[in-house]
């Protein structure tokens, strides 16, 4: 018996690599379905909970880590023989987090309240993993909507998203019943994105800018080359079925759309006094803000530049520069979506990666799904038993697409070959 | 590749052979009676109590959802002690601990506004669902715990 399992277990290497030459070969594409002419790989597997990720000139991937994995929260994959698999991992770092992004010689990094700096060299490699400058400190981390996301703009600033802790700013948090609290306290430190000096140290809230507002938790962002300016997707709100006289489940589910947002500084997006409703194309009132469904919010609050199905969870947000994929692609936006919870008991939904075209820096036409798969099977996607969620995505030296997943620890490459 | 399947398939079947003939034999229960059909007729209300106020968070497999909120099954406080069991839908929880090895960042609200029967139902269906089983929990042990 015990040298049948020794057996096994010595195939089950072997195994993955079938698989993962099987995918580089283009004939399951590691189990995603793609737009015709691109294929997938899997570069990496069982690495960590993988959240963002950011790939270097010289194609190394950095990987933020959730949590902590052998004591290590970054990890970097390397192809040391050029075959495209990461065969070489090491890691640094000892704080779990989210954010991660690569800008003019630095490496930036996040855990749930503080971001860090790493000084890359001329191969664009970290010099000193072991003591980075801590640019920002401080931030509120009490539990929920926790990641601190970050991406940089041209003039030496840095984005980081700080999540309210809260569904709807109530009295007493997602529970039925309790009123919305007047002038939202949370708003102060939290439910926004804030602005900081990418290269000044120990900067906390009295140091930077609160950019934008009113908006619930963003995970995904990214600085739009073409505008020249932030765009975000929000988490919507959950459980608008607390409201059962208003909401019935089917319509929990439905609303309100996770929406992508383009700030410019001192924008407000609404949360939690409004939600925008995809059906109407409105400003919704909030029904813990005496909202009945129907009643419009203020027309002070931004409308959203894109919006998209309920609770899929959009974590991560990239605007595509490469020149690999065809030309609809260039300057377009891909967005993963985590997976959504709060569509229960109605199927869930998402857990793939879409394509938002844009034109002239706008949203321009129908998002479309790009890469799905990653939960493993229709009823593993309509329970949530995903096997894979899709969480960050990042572009490689030659145009290609990284996808990672913090499940399984899982990153995918796309890339297309021109038939 | 094929001498690797036939490995697998040789191993997985010898594998269910061997776990079938150490299938112990389920003790028969004298007891079983009354209360059992009482825990049942409880659990059933419950199941309707946890579909409601339960279901969105913990999803209808009981399994909640990856680092946001905690699965209910076979997690010691569902099968555990009933007075703290009582206290998390009476009071709520939002503390960062660990849940059979991970941490959940959702909080769980207060669920006071739920009735002692009802609480009492709920409990006990979870107590009895997911591949959980353990004892029934009663309405006077809810109004006990009430402030
Ligand atoms: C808004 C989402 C939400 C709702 C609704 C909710 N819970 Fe929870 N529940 C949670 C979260 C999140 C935790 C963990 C909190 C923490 O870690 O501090 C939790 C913890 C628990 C725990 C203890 C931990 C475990 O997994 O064993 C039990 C038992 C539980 N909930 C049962 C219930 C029951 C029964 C109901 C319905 C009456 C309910 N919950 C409704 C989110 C929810």
């Amino acid at each position: 018996m015990k040298l049948l399992f020794i057996v096994l277990l010595a195939f089950l290497p072997s195994l993955i690599i079938a698989q993962q030459q099987n995918g580089k070969a283009g004939t399951n594409n590691a189990g995603l379905t793609l737009p015709s002419g691109f294929n997938a790989i899997i570069v990496a597997d069982n690495i960590g909970k993988a959240r963002h990720l950011a790939v270097t000139p010289q194609g190394d991937i950095l990987v933020k880590l959730a949590r902590l994995k052998d004591g290590k929260g970054i990890i970097r994959l390397r192809d040391t023989n050029g075959d495209g698999i990461m065969d070489s991992q090491t890691g640094f770092g000892n704080y779990g987090g989210t954010g991660i992004a690569i800008k003019n010689g630095y490496l930036y990094a996040s855990s749930d309240q503080e971001v860090f700096r790493y000084k890359l060299n001329d191969k664009n490699e970290v010099i000193d993993p072991e003591s980075p400058e801590k640019i920002i400190t401080g931030l509120i981390n009490r539990r929920q909507h926790e990641s601190k996301s970050v991406t940089l703009d041209n003039e030496g600033n840095i984005y980081v998203n700080v999540g309210a802790y809260s569904n709807s700013c109530q009295v007493q948090d997602r529970r039925q019943g309790s009123p919305g609290r007047d002038g939202c306290p949370i708003l102060d430190s939290a439910g926004g994105i804030w602005q900081f000096k990418a290269s000044k140290l120990n900067q906390s809230y009295g140091d930077g800018a609160r950019y934008a507002t009113g908006l619930r938790n963003v995970v995904g962002l990214d600085w739009n080359q073409q505008d020249n300016a932030l765009f975000v997707m929000q988490h919507g709100r959950d459980q608008l079925n607390m409201f059962p006289s208003l909401y019935d489940s089917k319509k929990s589910a439905d609303l309100p759309a996770e929406c992508m947002y383009m700030l410019k500084k001192g924008d407000n997006a609404g949360w939690p006094y409004i939600y925008y409703d995809p059906f109407l194309k409105k400003k919704i009132l909030s029904p813990e803000y005496g909202g009945d469904g129907k009643k419009e919010g203020s027309s002070k609050y931004i409308d959203p530049a894109a919006a998209y199905p309920a609770h899929l969870a959009p974590n991560a947000l990239l605007f595509y520069t490469g020149n690999l994929f065809p030309g609809k692609y260039k300057n377009g936006a891909f967005i993963a979506f985590h997976g959504s919870w709060n569509r229960a008991p109605e199927p869930q939904a998402g857990f793939f990666v879409v394509f938002q075209p844009f034109k002239d820096g706008k949203p321009y036409g129908d998002w479309e799904v790009f890469a799905d798969g990653f939960s493993g099977s229709k009823e593993a996607t309509e329970t949530g038993r995903a096997q894979r969620r899709p969480c960050g995505l990042a572009q490689g030296p030659d145009g290609s697409l990284y996808v990672s997943d913090d499940n399984r620890g899982t990153i995918y490459k796309i890339a297309f070959s021109a038939r | 590749m094929k001498v690797f399947l036939f490995l697998i398939l040789f191993v997985f079947s010898s594998l269910a052979l061997y776990s079938q003939v150490r299938k112990p034999k389920a003790p028969a229960k004298a007891s079983a009676g009354a209360s059992s059909s009482l825990l049942k007729l409880s659990a059933g209300r419950g199941k309707v109590v946890y579909a409601v106020n339960c279901l969105p968070c913990h999803q209808a497999d009981g399994g909640g959802v990856p680092n946001l909120n905690p699965p209910l099954i076979q997690t010691p406080y569902v099968t555990g002690d009933k007075t703290r069991l009582i206290t998390i839908i009476l009071k709520g929880l939002d503390k960062d601990i660990e849940i059979n090895g991970d941490t959940y960042s959702n909080p769980m609200p207060p669920h006071d506004f739920l009735k002692d029967q009802e609480i009492a139902d709920v409990l006990t269906y979870i107590r009895n669902a997911f591949g959980n089983k353990a004892g029934a929990v009663t309405a006077p042990e809810v109004k006990k715990l009430r402030k």
